[in-house]
């Protein structure tokens, strides 16, 4: 059908005159740098500008209503003596290695339940998405209700069953609060590492599975030595992208305790927001942000090198 | 043999082996997973005499369903005002991103102009840029710019989320397309501009509905930028005038919040209903790339 539509523009009247200007619409260097402006002019504006941008600011002393001065490092200098930027940066590490640990255990472990012959298995996988499809904030909104420390629904619970005597005060003591909102995230994220294992594990060709059963390979072993070395490039991209967002996260933290009690779950997103914008001080706020790039491109990199490794493996 | 056919019941599985591996684990995802959803749902409706008294009622079922919530929300917030600007700033930004996507990806993919290997790769890199290192320069630039507090704040940065992905997609989508088809085109003596129109994006069409939905969701979803951008109450989007404008002091208005969630989610979860496979396509599409 649309190949029939493809002869559409092969009418003898629409041969080009072999004109300056007619051969220029043809030149492939000349239209690709027509076709990539806008896309270009978008990214250069507000992504790449903006980038280098955050960088300088960070090296200036602007606040809101006053241009800056060049100050060299002494943003990070403060910030170096700063207790809440270090807590910030531990807060950081510890909400991202923990829930990327159990975003990839839970969600590889859900990939594998619903490779399996399951009923219902697109509505099943169509529900799991849900969490991640709608809007952060608002399923944060819900955690926080869930967490409230007056009406918890987790606490009504578990004083009816007996387990405890008082309501948990969930988002008001450090390690509760943090214990808190990481369960959040890994309740957010489970669901696009498991459809993406998933696209990964249905791509494994049975037969290798077969050679292995022949083999006499036990189901640990079909696992470890089958599944796993298949999955591996699948896996090195979405935890890449899992690690840089759960890093950078933003959301869940401003609804649900906004870096308190005592600072004890501030990221260095949300202390970047809180000193920028309501406090004012957008140089130290972009310093604090640009102390995230380091890691970023540290994790860009192992993820490309994992990657490579896997490329000269297959070949 | 014997090993291979022990291997073979395995893989069978007796059934209540199937119920602890299978069955029970995959109920409990399930209820983990939907629980905030039908949190959302039973608060909506209940009414505040049943929410705040956990020791006579049920607090997991409603006895006496109410609508004074979703009433209040449409009639007393700018919740309607906050709907309206988030339709028309993700629609705005879904059409702006899909344009500057389609002739990016086409001009990276199918004319292979000098240098276009190194784009495709630099379009990767600014995927991974997370908004949360750009908000506070962006916030100078919408300043400087004059936007701030306007709808063209939102529509103009979205884009740097929008594009990368969507052209990403594209790609893979122009890609499976036969340079035949675009040879014969061109020997027929069609221009590359038609080529594109009449050819390449009709045969895109998967990819674009894909590209296009999941934009139109990241752009509900995005909170950070609006919060930073957005100044005056009635401007607001839907994630951030549902925080910030309905929380009075330190009274929180559960029944209201809550149905804010549940009305604010609802447009991506319908659109979501539709185009399931659009969406896994799209999610998976880009990263196996």
């Amino acid at each position: 059908m649309s190949i029939r539509e493809a002869t559409v523009p092969a009418r003898p009247e629409m041969i080009p005159q072999p004109s300056f200007v007619a051969r220029l619409l043809n030149s492939r260097h000349f239209l690709g740098f027509v076709f990539m402006l806008p896309m270009a002019a978008l990214l250069l504006i507000f992504l790449t500008y903006p980038l280098g941008l955050g960088v300088w600011l960070g090296l200036t002393n602007q606040t809101i209503g006053r241009a800056g001065k060049f100050i060299g490092l002494l943003n990070y200098e403060m910030l170096g003596d700063d207790s809440v930027f270090w807590l910030s940066v531990f807060n950081t590490v510890l909400y991202t290695t923990v829930a990327s640990v159990f975003k990839f255990g839970l969600g590889l472990w859900l990939a594998l339940i619903l490779n399996q012959r399951v009923p219902f298995q697109a509505i099943i996988r169509a529900i799991i998405l849900l969490p991640w499809i709608v809007p952060t904030v608002l399923s944060a909104i819900a955690f926080w209700w869930i967490y409230d420390s007056q009406f918890s629904i987790i606490s009504w619970s578990l004083v009816k069953l007996g387990l405890i005597d008082t309501y948990i005060d969930f988002l008001g003591e450090p390690n509760l609060a943090r214990a808190s909102v990481i369960i959040a995230n890994i309740w957010r994220g489970i669901p696009f590492v498991a459809i993406s294992l998933l696209a990964g594990l249905q791509t494994i060709s049975p037969s290798l599975y077969e050679a292995a059963v022949l083999d006499g390979a036990s189901p640990w072993q079909q696992f470890r030595y089958v599944t796993m070395p298949q999955l591996t490039p699948i896996i090195a991209v979405v935890m890449t992208f899992s690690v840089i967002f759960t890093f950078t996260d933003f959301q869940l933290i401003y609804v649900l305790t906004r870096g308190g009690p005592l600072n004890s779950t501030h990221l260095m997103a949300t202390l970047a927001f809180q000193r920028a914008i309501p406090g004012g001080n957008l140089g130290e706020g972009a310093a604090i942000a640009s102390a995230m790039i380091p890691i970023l491109a540290a994790a860009i990199m192992i993820s490309f090198f994992g990657l490579q490794k896997r490329k000269w493996q297959s070949e | 043999m014997a090993k291979k056919e022990k291997v073979g019941m395995d893989y069978l599985m007796t059934v209540p082996r199937r119920v602890v591996t299978v069955y029970i684990p995959l109920a409990v995802f399930l209820i983990v997973l939907l629980f905030p959803f039908y949190w959302m749902v039973i608060t909506t409706f209940k009414p505040n005499k049943e929410l705040y008294d956990l020791e006579h009622t049920n607090p997991f079922w409603i006895a006496a369903p109410t609508l004074d919530h979703i009433e209040k929300l449409l009639f007393n917030t700018h919740f309607p005002d906050w709907f309206v600007t988030t339709m028309i700033v993700s629609v705005a930004s879904t059409f702006l991103s899909l344009f500057a996507s389609v002739t990016g990806a086409y001009a990276i993919q199918r004319l292979r102009f000098r240098g276009s290997d190194m784009i495709g790769a630099a379009i990767f890199l600014a995927y991974l840029v997370p908004p949360s290192i750009l908000f506070i320069p962006l916030a100078t630039m919408v300043f400087d710019f004059g936007l701030f507090d306007t709808k063209w704040a939102l529509i103009l940065t979205y884009p740097t989320f929008l594009i990368p992905f969507s052209t990403w997609l594209l790609m893979g989508y122009f890609k499976t397309i036969p340079f035949e088809l675009e040879e014969c085109a061109l020997i027929d003596g069609a221009s590359r501009l038609q080529i594109l129109i009449k050819i390449v994006l009709p045969l895109a069409v998967p990819g674009l509905i894909s590209a296009g939905i999941f934009a139109f969701t990241l752009s509900w979803n995005e909170f950070i930028y609006a919060l930073t951008f957005i100044s005056s109450t009635s401007n607001k989007t839907i994630p951030v005038g549902v925080l910030t404008e309905l929380v009075e002091g330190d009274v929180y208005h559960w029944g209201s919040l809550m149905a804010g969630a549940l009305l604010g989610s609802l447009p991506v979860a319908i659109l979501y209903s539709f185009f399931v496979e659009h969406y896994v396509s799209s999610m998976t599409g880009a990263i196996k790339e």
